[in-house]
């Protein structure tokens, strides 16, 4: 699945950067009903993790209250050249990848 | 219970002075219904939840509740000793008091998380945040909503 990934690709050691991740997801919630009043079965992305070097630097737990297409900003310290992960599990065994490069000066 | 006279006259002083005040303002946890104070009590326990440190921003109006830009921040130095464990957001009205935790570590750098939520009714939010010495802090924010999520019919 698509995923866009927004992390500078360079950055000085010790600065603190943005990392930005969206994903395409319907995240339906499991409280809305069709027309003919049968309840649409929950389908959403649960935990979503950040490694960088193979650390995990950011983890979060969605709930059906975050909005369709699941959009993160967080933040780490740049230490080291290397690659960022990022992993999206949600319902009906939902998962997904995605990784991102980082040079360090 | 029946409100009592000298009840409803504190609530609508109450009322007056929070119109004199922004959208945006910081209330006691009090306030709270059962949902929203069980599920916060499900994240902290005992413990006790004292007001500032957390930054919430987002919008007092919205006309779409199916998307709300939300970020939020603790001022935390984020050292091995000093920094932001989690943040945890509940809303007071959704279907599920719930909207997300967020996990941090001092390799964080910086307290801060932006997504974008949905609130099925004008409702308050709350931010409460988990620090390494164990305390906890907590924001609310009120944000009106004119086009609430979830309550629609899909086709």
């Amino acid at each position: 699945m698509a995923a866009l990934i927004n992390v500078p690709s360079k950055a000085k050691r010790g600065d603190i950067i943005e990392i930005r991740t969206l994903t395409s997801h319907i995240m339906e919630t499991g409280f809305r009903h069709t027309a003919d009043g049968k309840l649409v079965p929950r389908d959403i992305i649960t935990s979503f993790a950040c490694r960088y070097n193979g650390t995990e630097i950011f983890r979060a737990d969605l709930f059906p209250a975050i909005a369709a297409n699941p959009y993160l900003s967080f933040f780490t310290v740049a230490k080291d050249s290397g690659k960022f992960e990022f992993e999206w599990i949600g319902d009906n065994g939902y998962s997904t990848t995605a990784s991102a490069s980082i040079t360090v000066e | 219970m029946p409100t009592t006279r000298r009840q409803f006259l504190g609530l609508a002083g109450g009322v007056t002075v929070a119109g004199t005040i922004p959208i945006v303002t910081l209330r006691p946890i009090e306030a709270t219904p059962a949902m929203l104070n069980t599920a916060i009590r499900n994240v902290v326990g005992e413990a006790q939840i004292r007001n500032g440190r957390v930054k919430l921003d987002i919008p007092p109006l919205v006309e779409n509740g199916n998307t709300v830009p939300m970020t939020v921040s603790v001022a935390s130095p984020m050292t091995a000793d000093d920094h932001v464990k989690s943040i945890h957001v509940f809303n007071e009205k959704n279907p599920q008091p719930n909207i997300g935790n967020f996990y941090f570590g001092p390799s964080s750098g910086r307290a801060q998380v932006s997504t974008r939520i949905r609130l099925a009714d004008t409702q308050k939010v709350v931010a409460i945040a988990h620090l390494s010495d164990d305390t906890f802090w907590q924001v609310a924010a009120d944000v009106v909503v004119t086009l609430a999520a979830c309550t629609e019919e899909t086709n």
